[in-house]
């Protein structure tokens, strides 16, 4: 199939973007990050500059990957991450817009790549349970009811790869921070520290600069992981109790 | 060069304990003086960071990814063993240390294996604590499975995703010990070179992969965490980024590279389907538990299916050969990963692969979904099922246990494996050999430390399932944070690393005259290309079967390969900008000649055992000739462009006796 691309350029955090758009012939079992390689041999053959992307396991499972397809992050398939988009989703002739995720907590390395680590610091301000290693006792001391670990196992399957955040008007950041507070509340190990976690981790989401939620649950369409807004709920309610208590 | 494995005295079960009562210690206001460098934040590079930060050392941690959760431990599926022996079907600390040096076909040191099984229970446990949201029972207790080589369920698993959700676990736990200030992280930050002060690791060169530019870091000791090398095969299960350059620049700054022919192929990956192929993708081995391998018997089914007149469910029960189950009939479709393989290639040289290619077999779930089926309606009290129902509950339990990796082949591969059998292939997933380290995980290098993959230190010629995670962690949280003080006590008045010393200077400058060369060949080959090249000759001739010939015959091609690589490769822009290519270009290049030493190696060991099968040594049967007498050692490689230099460490056993393995 015969496919025009419109891919985001942009040099350096600094310069100012646009659009520039190719040719490619892709077949259908490849994947969209395979048809991005031809791309891109086909560029360094004419001595052109390749497109950088963020890629690693092509298994939708590293979070590093991470385009938006015509207007889409990771592309128009449901519950998929860019990587794990295959060009049979598409057709000879089509037009594909790709541009990299966007939010001002994100800025643009080059082309398709940002700088998500806004991300790595949401989680050190809480995302953990403060267990030295070596302080554990017997891993089944504590029975955890089977549905409670699975629906805690639902919210950890996040990749953190941001799509929630390029997904929603505001940039919030909220899916992603709701999704390990609530996989960490949801089990008893996390108790202790329930209360601070939420308020730390919603209080470095502010100050990293992303949005407000406004309910208008982008994010959970966009999840290649299917994250429940039902979660960004649980957070809320958790950081209001955990806020309340606390003062 | 005398290689002292530094195994401690006595009995196997006590060693590991008697060496932690008497290993010298650091006091606690010395560790606040002493510096660790770690590289590497998957399993291993980040319990290692996390533990030793915990303990007070200021540690100083690099990744070339954009965020430590992505290292490629992220990706593993199936799950982790311990002897925990909760399932109590006769499960312990003996049998899963015999398991894996027989697995291993007795190619691995067993102090160190006696150990990993020793700590692995501790590991259940820590990650528990941290929230790792493993599979339960209905009574809250924590679920086990079983994998290939063995028969007892000691496999923890978090669906088909425990490797993320390890690894999360013990990126939270460095993330904590970043925001206390005891470890500095450094992401997109990519070690070049290894410095030596004195025969000491001391620092490391560091390309900042968006600035690039080259920093210098001190420290008193320097840890590599950094993976392992199936991608000098091209095609592998391995992320795209994983590469060996850390441990190769190590290498070729005198340390030794042990068994680098121990790669392993495993049995269950999505077969490849065309020529711009990025990646193979597996599929949990944990699938053998419920599916059945199989080809047709007879050749005009065999060509009915590929030219596609007829499906695999049209070819009726008696008409299959489930060829596992008949080779091996205790062990089945259970069989270990090398077993398995070799039997699909099998198969599949006999012209009865199942795809255009001819490369490929059936994995198939009818059976289970039946079974599961009926025990479904049984449990829910309905009489007499039909088919349809029976289906759908069986369909709802194989969904539970392998929902993702279902949805990962039907995103692939656009058919769905609950109507119709999977096709599989082996391919290279994982490498056994590695970093040349001894009892403390340190190399021959002083002060250098190797943990998880990149050592070769627990899995011999052949990894069991599931035995990957625990070695990682084994490592990172409960072997380093010990014998790191049998280097380090020594090092208490040794002051901070002066980072502008000519040593730095010297190694700071072969790291810069590289990429200048690099990027001012300009010629006509992508660094893509060259690396496929590359993948292909590694394959053909030291893939799953080797022999002599092809083997001579490959360490020519890929000689001529590297002067094709430095003739003719184009790396696009500069060094100091974000250069994917020129990232590309830096870790294919050590390929190149990490491709050549593999060779070296296959063709000095002249024996089958594991993952390493030469033709020449076969018995009657085809399985392979393991040749205790002769090469009953670890080689341990130095690089020398014209001659490699072989170290051999003797292997001892002592607890368990060497047989021929079987799985018959
Ligand atoms: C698809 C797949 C499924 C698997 N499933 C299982 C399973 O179910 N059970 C099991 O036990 N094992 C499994 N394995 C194997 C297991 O995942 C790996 O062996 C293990 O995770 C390796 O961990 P590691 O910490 O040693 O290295 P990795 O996780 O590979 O981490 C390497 C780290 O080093 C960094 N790094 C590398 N080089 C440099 C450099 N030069 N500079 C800076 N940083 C660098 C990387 O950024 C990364 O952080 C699987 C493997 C694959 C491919
Ligand atoms: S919540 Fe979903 S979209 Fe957001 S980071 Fe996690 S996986 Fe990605
Ligand atoms: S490349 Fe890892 S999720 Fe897409």
């Amino acid at each position: 199939m015969k496919l025009t691309l419109k891919v985001w350029r942009q040099a350096d955090p600094q310069a100012k973007g646009r659009f520039e758009t190719f040719s490619v012939n892709a077949n259908e079992h490849m994947s969209f990050l395979e048809m991005f390689d031809v791309l891109n041999e086909e560029l360094l053959a004419e001595k052109k500059e390749p497109i950088a992307f963020d890629h690693d396991c092509r298994e939708g499972i590293c979070g590093a990957c991470s385009m938006v397809i015509n207007g889409q992050a990771h592309g128009p398939l449901g519950g998929t991450t860019t990587c794990q988009l295959h060009m049979r989703h598409f057709k000879d002739g089509d037009i594909i817009v790709v541009e990299p995720f966007r939010a001002s907590a994100f800025p643009v390395i080059k082309d398709l790549v940002v700088d998500r680590s806004s991300f790595d610091r949401i989680i050190q301000a809480g995302g953990f349970i403060s267990v030295n290693t070596g302080q554990a006792p017997d891993g089944n001391a504590i029975p955890v009811e089977r549905d409670k670990a699975g629906a805690a196992f639902d919210a950890a399957a996040c990749i953190g790869c941001g799509a929630c955040v390029a997904a929603c008007p505001n940039a919030s950041a909220m899916l992603f921070t709701a999704a390990k507070v609530s996989h960490l509340a949801l089990l008893p190990q996390g108790q202790i520290e329930r209360k601070t976690r939420v308020k730390n981790m919603v209080n470095q989401m502010d100050i990293e600069g992303f949005g407000k939620c406004s309910n208008t649950y982008a994010c959970e369409a966009e999840c290649p992981k299917e994250i429940s807004v039902d979660y960004i709920a649980r957070m809320n309610r958790e950081y209001f109790a955990a806020v309340i208590a606390g003062e | 060069m005398e290689l002292d494995s530094k195994i401690p005295p006595g009995p196997i079960a006590e060693k590991w304990t008697r060496f932690r009562s008497t290993v010298p210690l650091v006091a606690p206001q010395n560790k606040r003086r002493l510096e660790v460098i770690v590289v590497g934040t998957g399993l291993a590079g980040a319990s290692a960071a996390a533990s030793l930060g915990e303990l007070g050392y200021h540690v100083k941690c690099f990744t070339f990814h954009d965020s430590p959760r992505r290292a490629h431990s992220i990706a593993a599926q199936g799950g982790i063993n311990a002897a925990k022996n909760y399932a109590n079907d006769g499960d312990s600390i003996f049998r899963l240390f015999y398991d894996t040096i027989k697995g291993g076909d007795y190619r691995a040191r067993e102090a160190n294996v006696h150990r990993m099984a020793e700590v692995s229970v501790n590991i259940i446990d820590q990650c528990v604590a941290q929230g790792v949201p493993f599979a339960r029972e209905y009574g809250g207790l924590l679920e086990n499975r079983s994998f290939g080589g063995v028969q007892v369920s000691r496999t923890f698993y978090a669906r088909g995703q425990t490797g993320q959700q390890l690894l999360l676990g013990a990126y939270s736990a460095l993330s904590r010990q970043i925001s206390l200030g005891s470890v500095k992280m450094y992401n997109r930050h990519e070690m070049m070179d290894l410095v030596l002060v004195d025969g000491k690791a001391r620092g490391i060169i560091v390309r900042n992969l968006v600035t690039g530019k080259l920093e210098r870091f001190g420290a008193h000791a320097v840890i590599l965490a950094t993976g392992g090398y199936g991608n000098v095969y091209y095609l592998s299960t391995n992320a795209m980024g994983s590469n060996v350059s850390a441990a190769w620049k190590a290498v070729k700054r005198g340390a030794l590279m042990a068994n680098p022919c121990f790669t392993q192929i495993h049995p269950t990956c999505i077969p490849v389907s065309g020529d711009y192929q990025s990646k193979l993708t597996l599929m949990s081995e944990s699938l053998r538990n419920d599916g059945r391998v199989w080809v047709p018997k007879k050749m005009e089914d065999v060509h009915a299916i590929r030219e596609k007149k007829k499906k695999a469910t049209d070819i009726p029960e008696e008409d299959r050969d489930y060829y596992l189950e008949r080779m091996y009939p205790s062990f089945g479709n259970l069989v270990p990963r090398d077993v398995a393989s070799r039997a699909a290639k099998k198969v599949c040289d006999e012209g009865r692969g199942v795809n255009a290619t001819g490369l490929a077999v059936y994995l198939d779930f009818a059976s289970a979904i039946e079974r599961f089926g009926k025990s479904q309606a049984n449990v829910k009290g309905i009489q007499n099922p039909d088919a349809a129902t029976i289906r759908k509950l069986g369909e709802a339990v194989i969904s539970e246990k392998y929902g993702n990796l279902f949805e990962m082949y039907e995103k692939i591969v656009g058919e769905d494996p609950y109507k119709t059998p999977m096709m599989i292939y082996p391919a290279i997933h994982y490498t056994m050999g590695g970093l040349w380290v001894d009892y403390n995980l340190e190399t021959n290098i002083p002060g250098l430390f190797a943990l998880g993959e990149c050592n070769f230190s627990d899995h011999g010629a052949n990894r069991l399932g599931a035995s990957a995670l625990m070695q990682g962690l084994a490592d990172g949280y409960f072997v380093i944070p010990y014998t790191i003080g049998t280097f380090l006590s020594k090092e208490i008045r040794t002051p901070a690393t002066d980072t502008a010393s000519p040593e730095f200077d010297k190694v700071e400058k072969d790291v810069r005259d590289r990429i200048d060369h690099l990027l001012s060949v300009q010629g006509k080959q992508s660094v893509e290309s060259l690396h496929r090249q590359l993948g292909k000759i590694m394959w053909d001739h030291c893939g799953m079967a080797r022999n002599r010939e092809g083997l001579e015959q490959a360490r020519i091609q890929i000689r001529q390969l590297r002067d094709t690589f430095w003739k003719e490769v184009y790396v696009p822009g500069k060094a100091l900008e974000f250069n994917p290519e020129l990232d590309k270009a830096n870790r294919v290049a050590d390929f190149m000649e990490l491709g050549e030493m593999l060779v070296v190696d296959a063709l000095d060991r002249n024996e089958s055992c594991g993952g390493h099968f030469r033709e020449e040594y076969q018995d009657s049967e085809g399985e392979a000739l393991r040749r205790d007498d002769l090469y009953a050692y670890v080689s341990a490689w130095a690089w020398n462009d014209s001659n490699m230099e072989l170290t051999k460490e003797a292997l001892k056993f002592e607890n368990v006796e060497l047989k021929s393995r079987s799985y018959k």
